[in-house]
């Protein structure tokens, strides 16, 4: 069982494993339910013993629920800056959890599979995440986690408009679903504009990461349901399914269509951003993730590049700021940074080279 | 170009949405895209909550604009306040501003009633012995605070006298 922080930040990530359906595609698969005790101001709108209480509370919970064996519980006060980075990073807690010091909770099981942050904009939210299109394993881990919670809880549920929440976009199911999608060759061959346009994306929200410029970072994109009230928890989980898979076939479509039509080009696309990141000297975040999208494909693609999936979304996740901080064990300037990074993927992707064998290896190679 | 959010700083982070069939460009600065979540997937879907919040508050809120004059009795909520921060204050806001959220829900969700489960029936003597646990906490801390370690001790005897964690049955085990 995980004792500490440390232990927590030591284990693989099991929703970056590259296992699940469509995981060539598709990276996760995450769920979000929103929760409020009844009798108790908001978080923005409590005083601090309140807050305290609300922690407490679930904390007990918790405690006696099965759900402890399972994971850990920190009160907000015991994590440090540099944590919280690292928190974000997995995100496990959102930027608004560390707004101020006002009292907080987290929980976090022990695969990361789950997660629940106490006092963030709601009383509760519980996130459960799969790697790979998963929404119905994602959406079980969380009722869960709610059904341990209900044990000793009283949810503020209204009979007409449901699960009450701090802000109105949220009331009614308190559930937000969320797929982040590797679609690479729609935005090399520009049909990314055509191809929204085609979906069927009724209720259905899709926005890139977007870094300095207007390039999307990474080529990652997210789905999600724009609304919570009026439709079933199934019928928003359908509506994502479904426009996921529209764009996760469009998506394989553009791929195939790279590989038959112009093979040299795109292999020699892909093969250069391997080039570049197994010998640059300074990577920036940006650069870094644009480069590591196309070994992703190529990857994906089965490009023996020495690496399987799970090692490019862990090294995605692993070159961030407070990752690799963490990593050197020091304080760094930017600049720094994007030294240790390019270091830490140049060893990454030659160790792995030369120490993974693929296929009969001609003598005199290596 | 300056930032769509706070209007102050250089917008440098570029952002297009598909909303209801529409794609919309956002131009924001740094920190408003940050605070906007837009390299955060656990963040809800930006709507223009704000916006929509000013239109339905006439003349900003003062004078005698019924709907900006709503008070929340239980958290001092007023509705002006509510369309300012674009979150509530408490579950109780939702009857105390009824009247002009039903316009709202239409415009976010495109409806205005809920659809599927609801809670689940809460278990109430655990729920007795969880906040009975919490406050036996909270008097045992002010104790050791006061130093009082006769209290302390009777409220450590109280605490472990308290049924321990609930029995997991098979029955709580279904999905709900
Ligand atoms: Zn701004
Ligand atoms: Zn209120």
């Amino acid at each position: 069982m995980m004792k500490s922080f440390d232990d927590l930040i030591k284990r693989p990530v099991t929703w970056l494993s590259g296992e699940g359906e469509h995981a060539n595609v598709v990276l996760s698969s995450r769920i979000r339910l929103a929760r409020n005790l009844s009798k108790h101001r908001y978080p923005v709108r409590a005083e601090p013993d309140e807050a305290r209480e609300v922690v407490e509370l679930v904390r007990t919970v918790v405690d006696r629920s099965e759900l402890v064996k399972e994971g850990i519980f920190f009160n907000s006060e015991s994590l440090t800056p540099d944590d919280r980075e690292i928190l974000i990073e997995r995100h496990l807690i959102s930027p608004e959890f560390m707004r101020d010091e006002a009292p907080r909770g987290l929980f976090v099981d022990d695969d990361e599979a789950s997660s629940l942050m106490v006092n963030e904009e709601d009383h509760m939210r519980i996130q459960a995440v799969r790697s790979g299109l998963d929404i119905r394993q994602a959406l079980q881990r969380a009722r869960t986690i709610e059904r341990h919670l209900a044990e000793g809880l009283d949810f503020d549920c209204d009979t007409r408009l449901g699960f009450l929440t701090a802000c109105p976009t949220n009331v009614g199911t308190g559930l937000r679903v969320s797929i982040m999608i590797h679609l690479p060759a729609l935005v090399l061959t520009k049909e990314m504009d055509t191809v929204l346009s085609q979906v069927n994306k009724f209720g259905v929200g899709v926005r890139g990461f977007y870094g300095e410029g207007s390039d999307v970072l990474g080529n990652l994109f997210q789905i999600s349901n724009q609304t919570t009230l009026g439709r079933t928890e199934e019928d928003l989980v359908d509506s994502l399914e479904k426009v996921t898979r529209q764009l996760l076939m469009y998506e394989e479509n553009a791929r195939r269509r790279l590989f038959t039509d112009a093979p040299n080009h795109i292999r020699d696309k892909l093969w250069r951003a391997f080039g570049i990141l197994a010998n640059a000297r300074v990577l920036s975040s940006q650069e870094v993730m644009n480069l590591l999208s196309a070994v992703r494909l190529g990857v994906a693609m089965g490009e023996s590049m020495g690496l399987d999936l799970r090692q490019v979304n862990e090294l995605m996740l692993s070159v961030q700021p407070a990752h690799l901080q963490r990593h050197f064990e020091k304080e760094m300037t930017t600049e720094e940074r994007d030294v240790a990074r390019a270091e830490m993927v140049r060893k990454m992707l030659t160790r792995k080279r030369t120490t993974r064998r693929r296929g009969p290896r001609k003598s005199g190679e290596n | 170009m300056k930032c769509e959010n706070c209007g102050k700083n250089d917008a440098s982070v570029h952002f297009t949405q598909i909303r209801n069939n529409k794609k919309t460009e956002m131009h924001l600065c740094k920190e408003c895209a940050k605070q906007k979540g837009f390299h955060n997937p656990l963040d809800d879907v930006p709507f223009p909550l704000a916006e929509f919040l000013n239109s339905m508050v006439k003349s900003g809120g003062t004078g005698t604009d019924p709907i900006a004059r709503l008070v929340c009795s239980e958290c001092g909520m007023r509705f002006i306040d509510f369309s300012r921060v674009g979150r509530f204050g408490c579950g109780n806001c939702y009857r105390a501003f009824r009247a002009p959220l039903e316009d709202l829900f239409r415009k976010i969700h495109g409806a205005t009633r809920h659809c599927g489960r609801t809670n689940q029936q809460v278990d109430h003597t655990v729920k007795g012995v969880v906040e009975e646990e919490v406050r036996l906490k909270d008097e045992l801390k002010r104790a050791i605070e006061r130093e009082d370690f006769e209290l302390a001790a009777a409220l450590r005897d109280r605490l472990k006298a308290l049924p321990s964690q609930s029995e997991p049955t098979e029955s709580a085990q279904q999905d709900g």
